[in-house]
């Protein structure tokens, strides 16, 4: 199966929904030219971005709507995707979320700390009409 | 078995246990539950095998670091399993892979049990 940008996609939150997204999303940057462990990279930090949605924006409520972009990008010479997270939830002040502190072993916040890892760009918005939006940019390497 | 844990075994002092498929949000709450209740038996040598796990995400990586934590506040020894690529990659992004111990074969993880 091909997965070829600009690709929109809705979803429930649902942690269930969770493997077939990353699926979709493991193929999209294979297709886009991503190698197979940057494409398992990118399909980790999407997840990520969803589970944050789910268990902060949600309050882990399942059936509520998630949208999902995903958009081919080129500047100059090179070329990658670009991942738009939109979420109906508690609006998210983008100055209060940060990645967890690495000298501290401890569970919160390693899913933003992943995002920003694997992601050369990535940006948090509150969106027009309530919610979060996260737009999530990666480049491809040999470009 | 329970729907977390595909097998749990007991080979001298040492308990093994063997979740399987992918560890995620949806997963890892069932896991966090049965490892804590195995954790209150107080085995002095715990193995998670992870070598059918073909996933995890920040929810079981954080599920593990909550083992490590219970098992370490009783004195006890947590040890995990020849991790997949993919879940070591995990471990190396989230710069865990120095703060578990991690060993290839079931023999260097029995080796004190």
């Amino acid at each position: 199966m091909s997965v070829s940008p600009p690709l929109e996609l809705r979803l429930l939150s649902d942690p269930a929904n969770l493997a077939k997204v990353r699926a979709t999303v493991r193929q999209a940057s294979v297709d886009a030219g991503f190698a197979d462990a940057d494409a398992e990279q990118i399909a980790l930090a999407v997840d990520e971005a969803l589970a944050n949605v789910i268990k902060h924006g949600y309050g882990m409520q399942t059936g509520r709507p998630i949208r999902l972009r995903i958009e081919a990008v080129s500047e100059k010479r090179r070329t990658g995707l670009r991942f738009v997270v939109r979420d109906y939830g508690r609006t998210v002040d983008p100055a209060t979320i940060s990645g967890r502190d690495l000298e501290e072993v401890r569970p919160g916040g390693l899913g933003v700390h992943i995002i920003r890892t694997v992601m050369d760009e990535v940006c948090y918005e509150p969106a027009v009409g309530g919610g979060t939006c996260l737009s999530m940019l990666k480049w491809k390497s040999d470009d | 078995m329970t729907r977390a844990l595909k097998e749990m075994r007991q080979v001298g002092s040492t308990t093994v246990v063997v979740p399987s498929g992918e560890v995620d949000l949806q997963r890892s709450p069932e896991l966090y539950r049965e490892m804590m209740a195995i954790c209150r038996t107080r085995p002095p040598r715990l193995v998670v095998d992870l070598r059918q796990v073909s996933y995890m995400d920040s929810s079981g990586v954080s599920t593990l670091v909550e083992v490590f934590r219970s098992v370490n506040a009783y004195g006890g020894v947590l040890v995990l399993l020849a991790p997949t690529e993919r879940v070591r990659a995990m471990f190396q992004i989230a710069k865990l892979d120095q703060f578990f111990t991690i060993v290839d074969t079931e023999k260097e993880a029995l080796r004190d049990g």
